[in-house]
Order: structure tokens, then sequence, then C-alpha cells
């Protein structure tokens, strides 16, 4: 298993700087001056290529790419464009919030997701699956700031029950965390439900009941193991899912994570900050990945054996 | 006589009712098993064979399935009256069951190991080690190499014919009084059926057990059973004991399918030898539900359903043609004749 993981590491490094690269040309191909944007609009030209030789932007372009890369593997991100700060400074202050964030919502998603899922494929066709469903499907399409600030106008604004912005209590995460983890939820269910009906049609679940065992050890003993199969590879699926709608969800309620930080990197040009937070988002989804195939081997041992 | 009966099924008849209508699965089918006895089951592939069986297990899916009449007595007491829960104590206890499908009826995410142990668990409540102990016995019994090693496999690094006796291994792990075996050796090749049907034999023996060997293949029957029951679209057909049948069917259909036994040379055919289908069970012909099949069959037979009467004393057939008829019956066949 070990030697699992420390390959698929490696597999990943080239999918790193495959990406990395990516988002260098693109920075570079976009209209846009960083420094212009660092110093003002009405700085002298010299002072302006004073500070580009310093930041090294006079080089050719696969020299900075070279040196990015080389800094990145010793952990050096460089220096935000706009705050002076090391770069990985401020990743590392703003991503925890983040996962607390993502964390709270797949857990919103996981339970609740797989449970209806659950209810819903043994009671096929009753009352709760139909709602069930119906839900889920509201749930998949609705885009997720629609979703935020109708929550936020309901719960905030006339119930008055949560706050609807900020960051200063585990309460302030609640609205985000269901908000976020609403469609995911949606997702799972309906893929918890449709995984559980295949099972429990099989053969070895007539065995599980010809044995004697109760509909309750046939279901969580027998069926639940082989429904979570197909259903951990949707979750894996969703990962960057979550990544993306943090983005959306961190701006609209005013968390500052990582997130908002990369769009506040994004509208400023600040080149180092948005270069070290896509490469470290790229490193967080290899890992997610690879815990999800391991989780997946772990359930299946026709995966662990090979 | 009566006390020697195991398990008895009376007017046992079974609707799946469907979208497409109501499926006439099994139709007041009557039979009984002695104790430590082998009885066959044979008869072409959706004859009612397994919802039978399903049906004394009590694992019929409903809905679609209800059995809507009928007694299903198990040492005197019936099976369809009792609660969910006495069916779970008599299910892998008292009676068990092995299916068709080998390959797909162990859990793939356990090990076999795992497998047999929990029913030993659940009904004669050992500890995890005795039943450990009593699952490598077992594997052992059925014939498994290894057994403490196979243990700790899953299905997947077994063969079916190895899954077929891990589903053995299970089957028998709690000493039942009576074991099913739905085509047990249908899907595995010729030296394994053979070695399976063995297995069963001498294990039949040694816990005591009475057998109920569904089939399609009479040839399993010979070896097998000492008496047999032909099913033919969800009804019996005809009942005698093995020597009777092979000597001297009293049932076209009966007579229809030993035809189709294989010769030793010959390559394996299987089903529809018998020329025509199999009826729609939606839709059964009327009168005699063999008689578009039957070379025999005469006007009567398309216009009323012959009852199973008891001929020779110990054989049952249900055709206008064998056994006794009354007298109603003959006169119409006469008149039609005119
Ligand atoms: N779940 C089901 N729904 C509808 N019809 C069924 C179902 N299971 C079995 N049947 C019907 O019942 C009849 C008997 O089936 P079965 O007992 O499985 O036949 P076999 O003799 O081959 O074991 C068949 O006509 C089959 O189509
Ligand atoms: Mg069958």
């Amino acid at each position: 298993m070990a030697g699992y993981i420390v390959r698929r590491l490696i597999m990943a490094l080239p999918v790193l700087v495959g990406v990395s690269l990516i988002t260098f040309i693109l920075l570079n191909v976009v209209p846009g001056d960083p420094v212009l944007e660092m110093m003002g609009k009405h700085v002298d030209p010299l002072t302006l290529e004073k500070v580009r030789e310093q930041l090294g932007l006079n080089d050719p372009l696969y020299v900075q790419f070279g040196r990015f890369l080389f800094n990145a593997l010793r952990g050096d991100l460089g220096k935000s464009f706009k705050t002076g700060q090391p770069v990985t400074q401020m990743i590392m202050d703003t991503f925890p919030t983040t996962v607390k964030l993502a964390l709270s919502s797949a857990f919103v998603a996981i339970v609740l997701g797989i449970t209806v899922g659950i209810i819903s494929a043994v009671k096929q066709y009753s009352f709760f699956d139909h709602a069930a469903m119906i839900t889920a499907l509201a749930g998949i399409s609705a885009p997720i700031f629609w979703v935020a600030v109708v929550a936020q106008l309901v719960f905030g604004l006339q119930l008055k029950w949560l706050p609807i912005s900020g960051y200063s209590s585990p309460k302030h995460m609640i609205l985000p965390a269901v908000v976020l983890g609403i469609r995911f939820a949606a997702s799972i269910a309906r893929y918890t439900r449709s995984a559980f009906l295949e099972v429990i049609r099989q053969d070895f679940i007539r065995t599980a009941r010809a044995k004697g065992l109760a509909e309750r050890a046939v279901i969580f003993g027998h069926a639940l193991k082989n429904a979570m199969i197909p259903v951990v590879t949707i979750i894996g699926m969703q990962i960057s899912g979550l990544l993306t709608g943090s983005l959306l969800t961190e701006t609209i309620f005013a968390i500052p994570g990582l997130g908002r930080l990369s769009i506040w990197a994004l509208s400023n040009r600040d080149f180092p900050l948005v270069q070290g937070i896509v490469l470290f988002t790229a490193v967080v989804f290899v890992i997610g990945n690879l815990i999800v195939d391991i989780s997946y081997a772990f359930l299946d041992p026709r995966v662990r054996l090979q | 006589m009566g006390k020697r009966k195991l398990l008895e099924i009376k007017d046992l008849t079974v609707k799946f009712f469907t979208e497409d209508g109501t499926v006439n699965a099994v139709e007041r089918v009557s039979f009984d098993i002695e104790k430590e006895e082998t009885l066959g089951v044979v008869g072409e592939s959706g004859c009612g064979k397994s919802v039978t069986a399903l049906s004394v297990m009590r694992l019929l899916p409903s809905p679609p399935a209800k059995i809507t009449s009928g007694k299903i007595l198990f040492e005197g007491e019936d099976l369809l009256s009792k609660s969910e829960a006495e069916m779970r104590r008599i299910r892998g206890n008292l009676i068990s069951m092995v299916f068709q499908e080998p390959m797909t009826s162990l859990n793939p995410v356990f090990t076999i190991g795992h497998q047999i142990s929990e029913a030993i668990v659940l009904h004669q409540k050992l500890s995890k080690k005795e039943a450990r102990e009593r699952a490598i016995e077992m594997l052992r019994l059925v014939g498994i190499p290894n057994p403490e090693k196979r243990y700790w496999e899953y299905p997947h690094q077994l063969s079916g014919g190895m899954r077929q006796r891990v589903m053995i291994a299970m089957a028998l792990s709690c000493s039942p009084k009576l074991l099913i075996a739905d085509e047990p050796t249908t899907a595995l090749d010729v030296t394994i059926q053979a070695q399976i049907l063995d297995l069963i034999e001498r294990l039949k023996e040694k816990v005591g057990m009475s057998v109920l060997m569904i089939t399609h293949d009479l040839g399993v029957i010979a070896e097998m059973a000492k008496r047999v029951v032909v099913m033919y679209a969800g009804q019996v057909v005809e009942e005698s004991p093995c020597e009777d049948i092979f000597e001297n069917p009293l049932h076209p259909y009966t007579a229809g399918l030993l035809k189709s036994i294989p010769k030793l040379e010959g390559k394996k055919s299987r089903l529809h030898v018998i020329e025509g289908n199999v009826p729609n069970p939606l839709n059964f012909p009327s009168g005699c539900r063999f008689h578009p099949r039957c070379f025999e069959a005469k006007k009567i037979c398309g216009e009323k359903m012959p009852s199973l009467v008891e001929v020779e004393g110990n054989r049952k057939v249900r055709c206008f043609m064998r056994g006794s008829f009354p007298e109603e019956v003959l006169a119409i066949e006469r008149a039609g004749r005119n």
C-alpha cells in the first residue's frame, strides 16, 4: 500500500507541472499589467522598469517559469505582489478556514445524502422516496449562488436564526456549509439510491436472507458496503466541485478562506499568489483523489488484492 | 407413515402481479418430502421450480409475488402462517438453500469465512472463534483444500465449483433438516457437476437431512433422487418413483424430457428439445397446458384441464390419456370423434 501511494504521488508530479504551466501561460496572455496594478496608474516609467527588473518580470518567460518551479519544489511560492507577504504564508492563513467549510459541507453532504439515499431505496416509490428525489433534483439544478442568497434571506434576514456573513463563530459556518453541502447531498442521495437498488437485486442479498439474517443485517451488513463502492467514486469526483463551490460560497458569505483569497488575487493580477493558490489546490486535489482511491480499495477486495 | 413426512406442500398457488398482467407461476402444486429422502423436481426453465422453492423459504419478492392459496407444512407446522421472525430462525438453520448461480451468490466484499461464520454465529450462538473453527471444518468437509487459508479469501479468488462448495458449506453449517438445492450444478461444467452432486449425496448421509433437488436435467435426477415430481407450466404433471419414470414415463411431457437426456457421445443440448415453446405464463393455453406440444393430444385436451390422478398405487399423472378418468370425459371424447 505504501508503495502504491508513493507511485501515485510520483505520477502526480507531471500533472502538477502541467497545471502550473497552463496557469503561467494564461496569466501572461490575459491583458493587464500586474506592476501597474500594484503601483497605481501614475507611476513614472523609470520606477516601473526598476520594479519589473526586481521582480524578475523582464527575464524570458521560460526562466521565470523555471524559477517558479525550482522555488516551489523547496516550498517557496514567492511573495505576493500586492501585500509583499510570502504566498505560502497567505495560503496557510486562509486554508484552514476553507478546510473547515469543505469538511463540514462534505459531512452534511455525505451523512444527509447517504441516509436519504438508503431510505429512498429501501422504501422505493413511497411518498418519502418521491419527495426526496424531487427535492434532490431541485438541489442539483439550483445554482449555488441562488441557493445561498435564498438561504440568507430566509434563515438570516427573515427568521434571524443564523448570521448571514462573516466568520467569527461556529454558528457562522452553518449556513455556508449547508448551502455548499446541499447540492452534493442531493447527488450523493441519488447515486446512493440507485446503487442500493442495484445491489439489493443481487443474488448474494438473497443468500444473506436465506441465511436467516434480519433485514437490518442484510441492508447494513451486506448491501451497504457494496452500494458504497460506486458512491465513493462519485464523492471523489465531487471534490473538485467542492473546491470551486467554496469559491462562490466564501465570496457570498464573506468568509476569509482560500476561495475568497483566490478571487482577490485574480482581480488584483497578483501573479505569484494566483500561481501559488492554483498549485496548492492541485496538490490538495491529488491528495483528495488518492484518499478516495484508497478508501475504494478498502471497500472492494477485488481492487485491493490486485 | 404420516409421521415420516418432513415437508408437505399442499395446493400451493403463487401469482406475480406485474404491469403486464398476472403471472400464474405456480398453480395448486402439492408434493411431500419424507425425512432423509431426496425428492427431485424437474421441468423446463420457467415452469415454477424456483418459485416453489422460494415459497418454502418465504423469500419471494413481494410485491410482485403473492401466495394466493395453499399450505407448506414443515414438521407439521404451516410455514405460510409463521411470522418473519419465526421464519428467520428456520432459514439457514432448519431449511437451507443452495442457488443456481455460484458466481453471484456470495457477497464479493466479505471473506468466505465471514459469510459462513455469520450463519453459525446467528443460529448456534457460538462465539466468533468457535464459529470460525466450525466454518473451517465445514470448508474441509466440502472438499476445499487448505481451508484455514481459504477461510480468509474472497469469492473472486475462487472458481465457480469452489464457490458452489462454499455455498454448500454455508447451507449445511447449521445441520439443516432440509436442503433445497435449486439447480446447484446448472452453471458448472460437467466434471464439476458430478463432483458437486456426489458431495451433496455424501453430506446428506452425514447430516441426515432431506434434499429437494431441483433441476431441468433428468440425468441429475437419475443420480440423486428416489422419487421425482415433474412440473410443467406451473403445475405438477407427474409424480413417480425414479425407477418407474425412466422405464415407463406416464406423461407425454416426461417422455419428451427423457428423450432429451443427452447420450454419452452427444453434445449437451439443454432446453426446448421438446417441439414447441414453453407457454406464456401470462396466458396459458386452455385445457391441458401441454396439449399444444403434445402429439397424443385429443380434442378434449384443449377443452378441459385434466386433474392429477393417482395410478398404479404410487404414481400420479395429469393426463386424459393416462390414468383412470371419469366416464363423462370418455363420453365427451367419443362424441367429439363422431
Ligand atoms: N420476480 C418475478 N416477477 C414476475 N414473474 C416472475 C418473477 N419471478 C419468476 N417469475 C415467473 O414465474 C415463472 C416461474 O419461474 P421460476 O420458478 O423461476 O422458473 P424455474 O422453473 O425455471 O425455476 C416464470 O414464468 C417467471 O417468468
Ligand atoms: Mg429456476
